[in-house]
C-alpha cells in the first residue's frame, strides 16, 4: 500500500466472488472503531448480524440461493456473500438532506457524519437508499462507516480491508481500484463466471461509489437498488412544492368564495350569543380604526 | 411512468413517530389558523375582525407547541440550533440549504414565529387586553399598507408552515412518502380544514365572532373537497410505485376511515347544501348543519370539529406510520 495522502479519493473494492464470510472485517471493524455492537440474532442463517446500523459498519450479508434440490454445482450462485458497507456516495443523499452540516466529505473523498455536529434529527437515515446509517441510542446521533477517517490520517488503511484474509475488500485510491475491478470483471467473463458484474465503479449509480464492489447477481439480490432505482431525495423537491402551491392557490381561492358568499342577503339576521357564553372583554372594531 | 416492480426502496425507516405527529399537527394548525385569520381581516368585513383575531391567537398558541415537539424528538436535544449554525471547524456559519426541506422549514419556522407573535400581541392591544403605551405604539405601525402587507407576508409563511411538512417527507427515499408528490398539498389541505374547524368551535366562545361562522363553514367544505381531491391523487400516484398496500393496508385502513369520517362534515355539507350556509342561501346558522354551531347544543358544536380535528391526526398519523 502506497503512502495514503490527503486530497486524493480513496475507497473500497469489495470482491463478492472471492467472499468467504469469515467476518473478519466485522470484528476489525467493530475493534478499531470501539464498537460494542448489538446482541447476535439467531434465525436460519449464518447471518446474525441482520444489518448495518450504528454499532455495524460492515455487515457480512449471506444470501441463501440453494435449491431444494441439487442437480448440478452452484456456480458460485448458491450462497452469495458480500460484505456490505457504506458507499461513500459521489451524490451522496445523507449530504443532500442533512440540515446541520454534520455530514462532510473529506480530504479522502469519504463521506464522514461528525458526531460532535450532528444533532441526531434522522433526515439522512430517511434518505440514505442502502440503509446504511442509523441512530446511536446511547450517543443520540447518526453513525455509519467513517472509511477509518483517523486511520486514514494516520497513514493507515481501514480496519477491515486489512483484515480481510481474501483480499475481497480492497482498499486504495479510487482510480486503481476502478481499473484493478474492470481487469477482474474481464478475467472473470474470460473463465465462464459470466454473471460478475460492477456495481457503482462509473458513474451511473451516485455519480460513482467510492466503496464499489463486483457482483455475482443482480443488484436487487444484494438489496442494492439498481441503476433506475438509484435516485436522490431532491428529485421531489419539485413537485411537492408545487403540489403544495397549486393546493394554496385552490384554498385561497375558496376562502375567498366563502367570503364572497356571505355578502349575499341573510336570511336569519347576526347570530346570537350561546346562554354559556362568556362576556367579551372589550369591544371588536376593525383593525384599521382601533 | 415505472412499473411497480421496478420501484426499489432498501432504505431505513428514521423513526419519526409521537413528537413528529404532533408537529405535523399543530404546525398545520397554527400556520392554517393564520392564513384564516389573514382573509377575514383582508377580505371580510368589518365584523369579521374578531374572528380574524381568534385566528390570530390560534395560530401563536398552537404554534408554541412546535419547537418544543421537534427539539424533544432529537437525538441531541440541546444542539438544536445546530439546524441554523454550522459547528463545523471549517466551515463555521449560517446553515441554509434551499433544497433540503427540513432545513427551509426551521427558517421558515423561525420566521413564521416573528409574524405568529407579532400579530398574537397586535391582536392582544387591539381587544384592550395588552395595555402597555409601547405596545400600543407599535401597533399603530401596522395600520395600512404595512399592517396588510405584513400578515399577507405571514400569511405566505404560515400557508408554507402547514404543508412543508408533507414535502420534507417526500424528499426522501421512504416508500410511499417518496413515491408521490401530494404530501405537501395534502397536509396543506387538511391544516386549513383543521384550522377552520378549530376556529368555528372557538366561535362559541366568542360571540363577537359569530357572524363569521358562515365563511368558516364554507371554505372548510372547500378544503375538505380539496382534501379528498389530493387523497384520491396520493392513492393513484402509489399504484405505479406498488405502494398502495402499504399505505391503505390493515391496520391503516382504520385510520383512513377515521380521516374519510373527518371529511363527512365538510363534504356533506357541500352536497346538501353546496355554498349555502342557510337554504335560503344566506350564512347566518339556522339549521343542523356545522355552521350552527353557535345556536346547536354543545355536544354537536364540539362533535363535528372535533371529528374534522380527529381526521386530520389521524391522516398525519397514518402516512408517518404506515410505512415505520
Amino acid at each position: 500500500m502506497a503512502q495514503i495522502t490527503a486530497g486524493q479519493a480513496y475507497g473500497f473494492f469489495t470482491d463478492t466472488s472471492v467472499c468467504i464470510g469469515c467476518k473478519a472485517c466485522e470484528v476489525a471493524c467493530k475493534e478499531w472503531n470501539e464498537l460494542p455492537g448489538n446482541e447476535p440474532a439467531f434465525g436460519d442463517g449464518y447471518d446474525n448480524t441482520g444489518s448495518l446500523d450504528s454499532q455495524n459498519w460492515r455487515h457480512v450479508q449471506f444470501i441463501d440461493n440453494v435449491p431444494d434440490e441439487t442437480s448440478s454445482t452452484g456456480q458460485g450462485k448458491a450462497w452469495l456473500m458480500m460484505s456490505d458497507v457504506c458507499k461513500h456516495c459521489q451524490h451522496a443523499s445523507c449530504m443532500d438532506v442533512c440540515p446541520t452540516g454534520a455530514i462532510i466529505r473529506t480530504e479522502f473523498d469519504s463521506v464522514f457524519i461528525q458526531p460532535d455536529v450532528c444533532n441526531g434529527c434522522r433526515n439522512c437515515i430517511a434518505a440514505c437508499p442502502y440503509n446504511v446509517i442509523a441512530q446511536d441510542e446511547h450517543k443520540g446521533v447518526a453513525q455509519k462507516c467513517t472509511l477509518c477517517y483517523d486511520r486514514l490520517q494516520g497513514g493507515m488503511e481501514p480496519a477491515c480491508s486489512k483484515a480481510c484474509p481474501t483480499e475481497s475488500i480492497q482498499f486504495g485510491p479510487v482510480e486503481e481500484l476502478q481499473q484493478a475491478a474492470r481487469q477482474r470483471v474481464t478475467d472473470l467473463h474470460e473463465q465462464g463466471v459470466t454473471q460478475a458484474r460492477l456495481y457503482g465503479e462509473d458513474s451511473s449509480i451516485y455519480g460513482g461509489l467510492n466503496a464499489f464492489f463486483l457482483l455475482m447477481d443482480e443488484p436487487e439480490a444484494y438489496n442494492l437498488p439498481n441503476q433506475a432505482n438509484a435516485v436522490l431525495p431532491q428529485r421531489n423537491n419539485l413537485g411537492g412544492y408545487l403540489g403544495a402551491l397549486g393546493t394554496a392557490v385552490l384554498a385561497v381561492f375558496g376562502g375567498l368564495i366563502a367570503l364572497r358568499r356571505r355578502r349575499e342577503p341573510v336570511a336569519d339576521g347576526p347570530a346570537g350569543a350561546p346562554d354559556d357564553a362568556p362576556a367579551e372583554a372589550a369591544p371588536e372594531t376593525g383593525a384599521g380604526e382601533d | 411512468m415505472a412499473l411497480a416492480q421496478d420501484v426499489q426502496h432498501f432504505v431505513r425507516e428514521p423513526d419519526w413517530t409521537w413528537y413528529i405527529l404532533a408537529y405535523f399537527f399543530f404546525a398545520g394548525l397554527s400556520g392554517g389558523s393564520y392564513a384564516i385569520a389573514t382573509l377575514f381581516r383582508l377580505r371580510g368585513e368589518r365584523s369579521d375582525e374578531p374572528a380574524a383575531r381568534l385566528g390570530y391567537y390560534v395560530s401563536f398558541l398552537t404554534l408554541l407547541v412546535c419547537p418544543v415537539m421537534l427539539i424533544l424528538d432529537l437525538g441531541q436535544p440541546l444542539r438544536f440550533w445546530h439546524m441554523m449554525w454550522n459547528t463545523t471547524p471549517d466551515g463555521v456559519g449560517l446553515n441554509f440549504k434551499y433544497w433540503s426541506p427540513m432545513s427551509v422549514g426551521v427558517w421558515a419556522l423561525l420566521v413564521f414565529g416573528i409574524f405568529a407573535t407579532v400579530s398574537f400581541a397586535e391582536a392582544l392591544v387591539r381587544d384592550q387586553r395588552l395595555r402597555l403605551p409601547l405596545a400600543q405604539r407599535a401597533v399603530r405601525l401596522l395600520e395600512g399598507t404595512a399592517g396588510t402587507l405584513f400578515i399577507g407576508v405571514g400569511a405566505l409563511f404560515g400557508l408554507f408552515i402547514a404543508g412543508y411538512t408533507g414535502v420534507l417527507l417526500a424528499v426522501s427515499n421512504q416508500p410511499v412518502w417518496s413515491d408521490t408528490w401530494t404530501l405537501g398539498g395534502l397536509f396543506l389541505a387538511s391544516g386549513l380544514s383543521g384550522s377552520a374547524a378549530l376556529l368555528m368551535f372557538l366561535v362559541r366562545y366568542r360571540p363577537a365572532a359569530a357572524a363569521s361562522t358562515g365563511p368558516l363553514v364554507i371554505s372548510e367544505r372547500f378544503y375538505a373537497l380539496l382534501e379528498l381531491a389530493l387523497i384520491v391523487i396520493f392513492a393513484l400516484t402509489l399504484i405505479p410505485a406498488g405502494a398502495l398496500g402499504a399505505a391503505f393496508g390493515f391496520p391503516w385502513i382504520l385510520l383512513w376511515l377515521v380521516v374519510f369520517a373527518g371529511l363527512v362534515p365538510g363534504i356533506g355539507g357541500l352536497l346538501t347544501a353546496r355554498l349555502a350556509v342557510t337554504d335560503q342561501g344566506g350564512t347566518a346558522p339556522a339549521g343542523s348543519s356545522v355552521a350552527t354551531a353557535v345556536r346547536t347544543p354543545l355536544r354537536t358544536a364540539v362533535a363535528v370539529p372535533g371529528l374534522i380535528l380527529l381526521g386530520v391526526l389521524a391522516l398525519r398519523a397514518t402516512i408517518i406510520f404506515s410505512i415505520q
